[in-house]
């Protein structure tokens, strides 16, 4: 699908890891100020994709152009300004400092890139936490938080620079379903309250065709749909649509390959 | 036997690979400045940790090696007649060899463990990913600090050791065996030099701080991201930084205090 103004565009992009062929010629644009949500099984590199966009990895090949820059030619402290600029992560754990509170984790970003007042700071942190609904657990350590809320206090302090680009990797993972619906309201809410673009994995088809604008499937180290939810569900291949109806058998076998299992059976232990 | 010289060769590769990253490692974190980089009281919470908290472990040790080295001496000594030169035989070991090496071995131990550990950790709980998604840089922000508060400590800690050594030599010395109190402290102050036994140890001890910190940021930094993996990284720390210390110990003596 072409998609106009992408935000982020990927041009046949190789990688490997090890001995591994993880991507092999990967093309795909992300729609500016949308969700997108990149599903696919376990195991084909979702996570690393975003890794990749947010040039933590670098390819074998190919080109990621973000914003309209190179992500896999830029020099170290140019990558590190473009993500200070422009990009937003949330991690599976949330991942926040486990050695400061959460008021100094949402503003820590605020106090290392900028030279604000502590009063402003205090301001603009308590103005995330309120948005994540976090404002009174602002003293709390993060050992003190439940999952939920540990990813809560991560998405406040992913925003806290406003960026353009946000991503979260399995955001909904280990949620109980009241936390899920929070997040999904913050990742809906975000992304058109800021004007983000936000990408999102997850294995979540359920959530995913909630919230996001586009799907992009990638299977094999290949993008194998992309296109709003309901498109994919009705006129996805026969391999879209298998994944996200969940069904346990079709393109993708149910069977690890093997031989005849008659024949099987009855060569007995020869 | 093809087998094995390929598992030699593959472990040789890796080892090269192993030390080249630790070089790019100490290059990116030596300078200070850059994306996000750690200030000055970075430097200061990490002098803390590193070096007031392994203060106490380095002092206690120290007094009791002083009082062994005031025993053994004494016992020595005593056949030749010559125990009124106990005092210049304990500064001298500790202050030329022992300080600096045992205060690095421990420093292993107790500081380089801490450092791997948590190193990794943050590894393991994706907090050093944040940072770079963040656009900061955890090598300026979380190794340089401790790397410098490494070395800054080493030497420091290294003195108190001798120091307190000393005072332990003396103890026994004086108040156990009843050596003259002028004969040690003034055969001390005749013999030891200040260049050559107290800079030179000194000099000794900034070396081995530079490489016990170095292993242990670089094995944290490198750790496989999972518990096994930062276990394994820990004791590699130990293990590696002690053997690199009673090497380097031996090149830094042959080079300073000649003979060979």
């Amino acid at each position: 699908m072409v998609v106009e103004q992408p935000y982020i565009s990927v041009r046949d992009l190789v990688f490997t890891r090890g001995d591994r062929l993880i991507y092999d010629g990967l093309s795909v644009d992300f729609p500016r100020g949308k969700v997108t949500a990149i599903m696919g099984p376990s195991g084909t590199g979702k996570t690393t994709l975003l890794r990749l966009i947010g040039g933590q990895l670098t390819p074998d090949q190919g080109s990621i152009v973000l914003a309209g820059e190179e992500i896999t030619t830029l020099k170290r402290p140019q990558l590190f300004e473009l993500r200070k600029q422009k990009m937003g992560m949330l991690f599976q754990t949330g991942a926040l400092f486990t050695d400061l509170n959460v008021f100094d984790n949402v503003a820590f970003p605020l106090r290392v890139h900028t030279d604000l007042p502590e009063s402003m700071i205090r301001d603009l942190v308590l103005m995330k936490l309120e948005a994540v609904g976090l404002r009174g657990a602002r003293n709390l350590n993060p050992a003190e938080l439940s999952g939920g809320m540990a990813r809560r206090v991560a998405l406040a302090r992913s925003i806290a620079m406003d960026p353009e680009l946000i991503m979260y990797d399995e955001p909904f993972t280990g949620l109980d379903p009241i936390s899920m619906g929070m997040i999904v309201k913050l990742i809906r809410g975000l992304n058109k309250a800021l004007g983000l673009t936000s990408l999102l994995v997850s294995h979540d088809v359920e959530e995913c065709c909630g919230i996001a604008d586009y799907l992009c499937l990638v299977s094999g180290g290949k993008v194998i749909g992309f296109g709003s939810p309901n498109e994919l569900l009705h006129e996805g291949s026969d391999e879209v649509r298998q994944f996200l109806s969940g069904d346990p058998d079709g393109p993708v076998p149910f069977h690890y390959p093997a031989n005849d299992y008659r024949e099987d059976i009855l060569a007995g232990g020869n | 036997m093809l087998e094995r010289l390929q598992l030699l060769g593959r472990k040789g590769l890796s080892s090269i690979e192993a030390l080249g990253s630790a070089s790019l490692l100490l290059w990116h974190s030596l300078s200070w400045g850059g994306p996000g980089s750690a200030n000055f009281s970075d430097l200061i919470r990490q002098l803390f940790a590193v070096g007031v908290r392994s203060l106490s472990i380095i002092a206690v040790a120290g007094f009791f090696v002083g009082m062994v080295l005031g025993l053994q001496g004494y016992t020595i000594l005593v056949d030749f007649g010559s125990e009124a030169a106990l005092g210049t035989m304990v500064s001298l070991t500790l202050l030329r060899e022992l300080g600096p090496v045992v205060t690095a071995l421990l420093f292993a131990g107790r500081a380089g463990s801490a450092l791997t550990a948590e190193i990794g950790l943050m590894k393991a709980t994706e907090q050093l990913s944040a940072m770079e998604m963040m656009g900061v840089d955890p090598l300026k922000r979380v190794i340089t600090p401790r790397l410098w508060a490494g070395i800054i400590s080493m030497p420091l800690l290294a003195v108190i050791f001798s120091t307190v050594g000393i005072w332990g030599g003396a103890f026994v010395a004086i108040d156990m065996l009843g050596i003259d109190e002028g004969a040690y402290w003034g055969n001390m102050q005749a013999s030891v030099e200040f260049y050559n036994d107290v800079i030179k140890g000194v000099i000794k001890s900034i070396a081995f701080g530079w490489v016990v910190t170095w292993i242990a940021v670089y094995q944290g930094y490198a750790s496989m991201p999972t518990s096994e993996g930062i276990g394994k990284a820990t004791t590699q720390t130990v293990v590696i930084s002690s053997l690199a210390v009673l090497g380097l110990d031996f090149v830094l003596t042959a080079v300073m205090f000649g003979g060979v």
